[in-house]
């Protein structure tokens, strides 16, 4: 136990600190949600209508921007070779990871999303449930998204790649979170909805590390 | 299924079945597309579609194929992983690009299916929208299989990626599904009628057998294509040692 626990540590720290951690993913989130109302338009009834779901996309997109750090460097500095050689499975290191980088980028984007949907125009009721559906949907977005960055490890342009890799596998969370937002504003509920988001982040929890972990062991082998 | 992998995992007795195999079954898929294209253009024009109705054979299939080519590809996959097999790994190889063009025809005749018939090129319906994410699958697939330089390690990080993708499309299936029951009803889509007539049917049957066919035939083809390359690697790396 004490090892997981060093591990999450060192993982958040990680994430925490390298190339500007959170501050990157909601600088970026902020410059997402400021530039929708440019291309859009001020008009605040037409913003309104969109603004549960774009500040939900533009969350999507920011969970993506660390994602290549995730694994990249410790596979350079030769750290992932270290971690495989551990008592503790890779199977767990990964999900730690995974863990870390949802501490270090999730859970601050799920602070800032309400922020914005509510600057963007969406009704200030909305934000208990907007910050839940980040909270959770932020999990589902590092468990994919760990599958894209240990997929791409040793790749050329990783980063980009990752993205392209982990964008199709986003369409679910996507949906069930913009669903249980849009069911909110329009009164149909949102149960439904977060309740699919809760059950895709579990298994992303559960499936993810197994293929982060067979991805991990081929770029090393 | 699984006794023919079993007998063409030998190389050899594969490309001597390929050999023939290849472009028997390209004159296979000739032959059918040329009577059910005839059949298909012949048939009456449907009281409602016109002569639209046409685009259905050719759009039927393609969407039929993407998912089909989808398959096969995972089950490559799966054996590659399973039991590090090169040819399954070249089969897998093979099919993403074929699999790739027919969704891409799929998606592009159904557009222009649905300019006449609905009056705008894209709907984002149920359908259309997880035809799409298949898509970006395949792209994914293709993307990742260009950027990794080794060979072996690119076939096994293509493998993990297309199972991955076997287990997420259905969910994207359902979700996009569910998404679209919470927009709108589905307008677009009539329920079909309780069976096609025969005059469709026929030739629809047909040309989806003559695309399974030039799939088929692709497919050995790009597979032999993919054993040559390989080849005439190990033999300039044999050459390049003296």
């Amino acid at each position: 136990m004490s090892r997981l626990s060093t591990l999450l540590a060192r993982e958040t720290a990680l994430a925490w600190g390298r190339g500007g951690g959170p501050l990157v993913s909601v600088g970026f989130y902020a410059g997402v949600a400021t530039l929708l109302p440019l291309a859009i338009g001020p008009e605040a009834q037409r913003l309104a209508a969109i603004a549960p779901g774009a500040a939900w996309v533009a969350l999507a997109l920011a969970s993506l921007l660390s994602l290549d750090r995730l694994f990249e460097r410790d596979y350079e500095d030769g750290a992932l070779d270290l971690l495989s050689l551990s008592p503790v499975p890779l199977e767990l290191t990964c999900a730690v990871k995974c863990l870390g980088q949802w501490l270090a980028t999730g859970a601050p984007l799920a602070l800032a999303a309400p922020v914005a949907a509510i600057g963007l125009g969406a009704p200030l009721a909305l934000a208990p449930l907007i910050f839940a559906c980040a909270l959770v949907g932020g999990l589902a977005f590092a468990f994919t998204g760990g599958i894209g960055a240990a997929l791409s490890l040793g790749a050329r342009r990783g980063g980009l790649l990752t993205a392209v890799i982990v964008l199709p596998l986003l369409v679910p969370p996507v949906i069930f979170g913009g669903g249980a937002l849009d069911g909110y504003v329009s009164g149909l509920g949102w149960s439904a909805g977060f309740a699919l988001l809760c059950a895709y982040a579990a298994a992303a929890v559960a499936l993810g590390p197994v293929a982060m972990a067979a991805a991990c062991r081929n770029a090393l082998a | 299924m699984i006794p023919t992998p079993a007998f063409l995992a030998n190389p050899e007795r594969f490309m001597a079945f390929s050999r023939w195999a290849a472009p028997m079954f390209g004159l296979i898929a000739v032959g059918l597309a040329v009577v059910g294209l005839y059949l298909g253009f012949s048939a009456p024009e449907d009281y409602q579609q016109g002569a639209t109705v046409q685009i259905m054979f050719i759009h039927v299939p393609a969407a039929w194929l993407s998912m089909f080519v989808y398959a096969c590809l995972a089950v490559a996959s799966l054996l590659s992983l399973v039991f590090r097999h090169l040819l399954a790994d070249a089969a897998a190889q093979a099919a993403a690009p074929l699999g790739a063009a027919f969704t891409f025809l799929a998606l592009v005749t159904g557009s222009l299916w649905g300019r006449p018939m609905w009056g705008t090129w894209w709907v984002w319906d149920a359908r259309l929208t997880s035809v799409l994410v298949l898509f970006l699958f395949y792209l994914a697939y293709i993307a990742l299989r260009a950027s990794l330089d080794d060979e072996a390690k690119a076939a096994r990080a293509c493998a993990i990626l297309a199972l991955v993708g076997a287990v997420n499309l259905p969910i994207v299936h359902y979700s996009v599904v569910w998404w679209n029951s919470l927009h709108q009803g589905s307008s677009v889509f009539r329920a079909d009628g309780p069976a096609m007539p025969m005059v469709y049917l026929a030739p629809l049957l047909l040309m989806s057998l003559a695309y399974m066919a030039a799939f088929g035939s692709l497919w050995l083809v790009r597979i032999r294509g993919e054993v040559w390359r390989r080849r005439a690697e190990a033999a300039a790396l044999r050459a390049a040692r003296g």
